[in-house]
């Protein structure tokens, strides 16, 4: 069954979210989720990266790499496609819109790095998707993602003046509330199935 | 299915080519910021390349901030005070400022890229900093891991600084090491020999900087050395003085020792030098002598461990309890330390115990 690229966008932020339902991401979810206001940098960033790199890879994938049978090449292609992208992007937003680099500006390089990109590139090659459903769902996953980390972050703000027992301080806490969040967004998965 | 490989490296290549050449075309149209106007103090106007940092492009126009580090925001000396420009704060500076001064518009200099016109506020004192070209003349072993390394100035020719502060010497790549290093260290010769500059540098074992100067330095090298730094040096009062050193902490002391052998004093001085053993001692003699030089000063080597062979007979074990036969009156005490992060803490500790205001303790904070 075709999903339309409208459905996609929605389940790639409820009902399959990268991050809680795929534990994409997580090393940077984790360690830049204590401030809501460097979360939603970097989960800006993470959403400008997704988008694009999903239409890129997409491009790359199926005009480059089938064509000239280059399939098996693209985990190496992919990773330096999205490495370029993020390096390009921060010259430009360096330059052009400097008020945005400072939000998401130190992030960027980070994110070269964050599997949730890799693998949202991967998923639409796995699912065989068009370029506007892949578009639409890097897009998505990217929303979904800066949902998730905002969220985490807006409860470990509240967290700090919780008594916490001293070995679940930090990422051990964090880590049981991504599970109770997840265990919530799982709750969405039966309104449709992207997998 | 040779073709095959060719043509799929081929392809990775001009893939990977393309990105390359895409970022180097970007770098060159998008990171060039022009010349940015950066004042200085309300007076001094420099034009500078914009794009790279402040610290770099102040270093460009022979101003030279104290940098530990090399510009990469880990050490936290290279603060100044933005009045105008700069953009706001970066979270890798944060860790580094007091909340009083990033109120006052303090920033990490390595970490501010000039884009734009910036006025800055630096202290006056900053404008004697230059960069030296030196020539290694005379290298000595102190103890089996202290060498005093003398070298003279070649460009500039003079340096006019105050016993105590210390320089910043540039190491040079060496076998594995790659790169340069940046290092501080206190001046041991008197400020009146302006045309030399002696360091004392113990062996730090793995240390880029010191296995350097210690195992590939020469009589003869060229060495790179900025400075003058730093606020420890001898306040012009009548108070009694204590110093404290260890290792090579005898450096900034055996400067302001003989900067006031030639300026003389009154004041009373008791000189306080730990190690460990007695191979760790140096200079005993050179100190020992300013007894007779001042009217009332005193050297006080104390070792916590001498081997037995080694029959010492003078003082023995830490330093601190020596210190209330040396103090008068505490409150009309200064201390100069110069030593490891450890000691400096422990010696503080015990003189502020015995009543010797914190404001009097004056020390170096690099370790």
């Amino acid at each position: 069954m075709e999903i339309s690229s409208f459905v996609l966008f929605w389940a790639a932020i409820f009902t399959s979210n990268i991050l809680l339902t795929n534990f994409l991401g997580m090393c940077s979810y984790l360690s830049v989720s204590k401030e809501v206001e460097s979360s939603f940098g970097l989960g800006m960033a993470v959403f400008f990266v997704l988008t694009a790199t999903s239409a890129l890879n997409w491009i790359v994938y199926h005009k480059i790499l089938v064509p000239a049978g280059l399939v098996y090449l693209q985990f190496i292609v992919f990773i330096i496609v999205i490495a370029a992208f993020v390096q390009l992007l921060e010259l430009i937003i360096e330059r052009y819109a400097p008020a945005l680099y400072y939000t998401l500006g130190i992030f960027l390089p980070l994110i070269t790095v964050n599997c949730a990109i890799f693998g949202v590139s991967l998923f639409l090659v796995i699912r065989n998707y068009s370029f506007g459903q892949s578009v639409a769902f890097g897009a998505g996953s990217g929303i979904g993602w800066l949902l998730a980390i905002l969220m985490l972050a807006g409860i470990r703000k509240r967290m700090k003046e919780k008594l916490v027992p001293l070995g679940l301080q930090g990422a051990g806490i964090a880590l049981i509330i991504t599970g109770i969040m997840a265990l919530a967004f799982i709750g969405f998965s039966g309104i449709v199935n992207v997998q | 299915m040779i073709s095959r490989i060719f043509i799929d490296i081929a392809v990775a290549c001009g893939i990977s080519t393309f990105l390359a050449l895409v970022l180097v075309i970007a770098q060159r149209y998008l990171a060039d910021y022009g010349i940015c106007k950066v004042t200085i103090n309300k007076k001094k106007e420099v034009s500078v390349q914009g794009g790279i940092s402040l610290l770099g492009a102040l270093s460009d126009q022979q101003i030279f901030l104290p940098s530990a580090c090399g510009g990469r925001g880990s050490c936290g000396t290279c603060k100044c005070q933005l009045t105008s420009g700069g953009g706001p704060v970066l979270p890798t500076e944060k860790p580094f400022l007091s909340a009083k001064e990033l109120g006052d518009g303090i920033r990490l200099s390595c970490q501010v890229k000039v884009k734009g016109d910036i006025e800055i506020q630096i202290e006056e004192s900053i404008f004697n900093i230059r960069r030296y070209r030196t020539k290694v003349i005379d290298i000595v072993d102190y103890t089996y891991d202290i060498k005093g390394i003398t070298f003279q100035l070649i460009d500039p020719q003079r340096i006019d600084f105050k016993a105590g502060q210390y320089v910043q010497l540039e190491s040079q790549p060496y076998g594995k090491v790659k790169q340069k290093a940046v290092r501080a260290y206190s001046i041991s010769s008197k400020p009146q020999d302006n045309g030399l500059i002696q360091l004392i540098i113990r062996l730090v074992p793995e240390g880029i900087c010191t296995t350097w100067v210690h195992n590939h330095l020469k009589v003869g090298d060229e060495v790179f050395l900025t400075g003058p730094y730093g606020d420890f040096y001898i306040r012009d009062t009548e108070a009694d003085m204590i110093f404290v050193a260890g290792g090579s902490g005898k450096a900034p002391i055996k400067s302001m020792l003989e900067y006031l052998q030639v300026v003389g004093t009154k004041r009373k001085m008791t000189y306080f030098f730990g190690a460990r053993t007695c191979k760790d001692l140096y200079l005993t003699d050179e100190m020992k002598a300013f007894e007779k030089v001042f009217p009332d000063f005193k050297y006080e080597p104390v070792v916590s461990q001498p081997c037995p062979e080694e029959g010492w007979e003078g003082k023995l074990g830490y330093i601190m309890p020596y210190f209330p036969e040396a103090i008068r009156d505490p409150k009309n005490t200064e201390a100069y330390l110069c030593g490891s992060p450890g000691m400096l803490a422990a010696v503080q500790k015990a003189l502020v115990e015995l009543g010797v205001p914190q404001a009097k303790i004056y020390f170096d904070s690099f370790g």
